[in-house]
C-alpha cells in the first residue's frame, strides 16, 4: 500500500515539475524574445521558476565594440524583479530600481567584460499567506550590425 | 484502493486549480527543493556562454573572411557514433553553420543545416528542432537577418530542450563544441592574416568565457563524458594563463540614451603565446572531429 501512495505522488511530482519547466520554455519563447526586437536573441535560454525574495545571477563574457540588450521577462502574476548589473568586483554599473524597475537595458562595452546580472524578485507589499511564484527569463541580444562600435 | 486512486486524483486536480503561480509557504519550500539541480541555496546560479551565433557575429565584425577549408568537413559526419562525439559535433557544426550562414555563404549553410539535424536526430532530440527548418531557411537564405534569427530560435529550442529533459550536461558539451570551433575559427583567421590585431584582442578575451565554461561543466563533473570535456578544456586553460591583462576602473556613462561601459584594458599577449594557444587548439579540435 504504501508503495502505491508512494508512485502515485512520484508521478504527480513529476507532472508539476515538467509541467513548471515547460510552461517557463513556452514564455521566453512566446513573450520575452518579442521584446529583444531589433536585436538578435543569442540563441541562450535562461529562464528558471523563482519565488518572492527569490535571487538568481547569469554571469556572462560582454564583448568590447558589441551593442546588447538585456531583457528581463517575470510571470505577470509575480511582484516586480529588481535587476542590478554589477563587475566582478560587485559594483553596480545598472540598477532598474532607479529606472522604474525598467525591464530592458541597451548598453555597449568599450573592452570586453564578464559582468553579472542579478535578478530578484521582489516580495508583495500585501500582507498574504501565499509566495507568489513563477517564470524569469533573462534573454540577452545583440544588433546584427558591423561596425556599429565605430559609428 | 478507490480511495487512494481518488486521493491522487484530488491531488492532481488541487496542482491544476492551484497552480496560477501562488502556492503557500509549505508547497514554495517543497517546490524549492525540487529544483535544486543548478541551485545554491542562496543563489541560482546561470553560467551564459557565448553561442556559436555570438562568435561567428564577433568574428565577422573583427575583419575575419570566409574560409571552407577551416570548417569541419560533412563529410566527417559518419564518424559520430559516441553521445560525446555527437554532441561536441553538434556543437562544432553549428559554429560552422553560424559562421557559413553570416557569411552569406548559402550551399554551405544548407549543408551544415542538415548535418546539425542529423546529429541532432542521432542524438534524440530532433523534437526540440522545427521540423520545417530547412525549408524555412531554404525559403530565407538571402535574408541574412531572418537566417540567424532561424539559428538562433533552433539553438534555443535545443539547449531549453536538454535542460527541460535532465540532459543538462548534453547541452553544455554542445556549448562547449560550439566554443571550441569558434577559437578554432578565430586562431586560423589570424594565423592566415597576419596575425590580426583586434581578432587577437578577441581571442584573448574568450579566456574569459573560458572560465565560465570550465564551472558550468563542473556543475555535471560526475559525469564521464563532461569529464572528458573539462580535460580538453584545461589543456587550452594552459596558455590562456600566460596572456597578462590589466584594467582600470569601470564607468557608465549615458549617451543617446544608451549606456556605454567605459574602462581601458592592457593586453599581453606575445605571439609565441598565441602560436602555444593555436597548437593546442587545433589538436584538440582533431581529436574531437577525426
Amino acid at each position: 500500500m504504501k508503495k502505491i501512495i508512494f508512485i502515485v505522488i512520484f508521478i504527480n511530482a513529476l507532472f508539476i515539475y515538467k509541467y513548471g519547466f515547460t510552461q517557463c520554455r513556452t514564455f521566453a519563447k512566446k513573450v520575452c524574445k518579442l521584446e529583444l526586437l531589433p536585436y538578435v536573441h543569442d540563441g541562450i535560454y535562461n529562464a528558471t521558476v523563482l519565488s518572492e525574495g527569490e535571487t538568481a545571477e547569469l554571469y556572462k563574457t560582454f564583448y568590447a565594440g558589441q551593442e546588447y540588450r538585456i531583457v528581463i521577462c517575470s510571470d505577470e502574476n509575480l511582484p516586480p524583479v529588481h535587476f542590478q548589473i554589477l563587475d566582478t568586483d560587485r559594483n553596480v554599473l545598472y540598477d532598474n530600481r532607479q529606472d522604474n524597475y525598467s525591464k530592458i537595458w541597451d548598453f555597449k562595452l568599450q573592452t570586453s567584460k564578464q559582468l553579472i546580472i542579478s535578478v530578484q524578485v521582489q516580495t508583495s507589499e500585501e500582507l498574504t499567506d501565499h509566495i507568489a511564484s513563477g517564470c524569469v527569463a533573462v534573454l540577452v541580444g545583440f544588433l546584427n550590425v558591423e561596425d556599429e562600435f565605430k559609428k | 484502493m478507490v480511495k487512494l486512486l481518488i486521493y491522487g486524483l484530488l491531488f492532481f486536480l488541487f496542482f491544476i486549480l492551484g497552480c496560477k503561480s501562488e502556492k503557500s509557504s509549505e508547497d514554495a519550500f517543497e517546490e524549492e527543493i525540487s529544483l535544486t539541480d543548478q541551485v545554491s541555496k542562496a543563489k541560482q546560479i546561470i553560467y551564459g556562454i557565448p553561442s556559436p551565433v555570438e562568435t561567428a557575429m564577433l568574428l565577422k565584425r573583427a575583419g575575419a573572411k570566409y574560409s571552407q577549408e577551416f570548417l569541419n568537413p560533412i563529410e566527417n559526419l559518419g564518424n559520430y557514433t559516441s553521445t560525446l562525439s555527437m554532441a561536441l559535433n553538434l556543437g562544432i557544426y553549428s559554429a560552422d553553420l553560424s559562421f557559413s550562414s553570416l557569411f552569406e555563404q548559402s550551399q554551405a549553410s544548407i549543408k551544415y543545416l542538415s548535418a546539425c539535424k542529423k546529429l541532432a536526430d542521432d542524438l534524440g532530440i530532433l523534437n526540440a528542432i522545427d521540423k520545417t527548418l530547412i525549408t524555412r531557411m531554404e525559403n530565407n537564405i538571402t535574408n541574412k537577418d531572418s537566417v540567424m534569427e532561424i539559428i538562433s530560435e533552433s539553438f534555443m529550442n535545443t539547449n531549453s530542450f536538454l535542460k527541460e529533459n535532465d540532459r543538462g550536461e548534453i547541452a553544455a558539451i554542445i556549448l562547449a563544441g560550439g566554443w571550441i570551433e569558434g577559437l578554432y575559427l578565430s586562431t586560423q583567421i589570424v594565423k592566415n592574416t597576419d596575425y590580426n590585431q583586434e581578432i587577437m584582442e578577441r581571442i584573448a578575451d574568450q579566456r574569459l568565457s573560458l572560465y565560465t565554461l570550465i564551472n558550468m561543466l563542473s556543475t555535471y563533473k560526475n559525469d564521464m563524458n563532461v569529464k572528458k570535456v573539462i580535460d580538453m578544456l584545461q589543456k587550452i586553460k594552459s596558455p590562456f594563463d600566460k596572456i597578462q591583462t590589466k584594467s582600470s576602473k569601470i564607468e557608465v556613462i549615458e549617451k543617446n540614451g544608451k549606456s556605454y561601459i567605459s574602462s581601458t584594458s592592457e593586453i599581453v599577449f606575445p605571439k609565441e603565446v598565441f602560436d602555444e594557444l593555436e597548437a593546442t587548439v587545433a589538436q584538440v579540435r582533431y581529436e574531437i572531429i577525426k
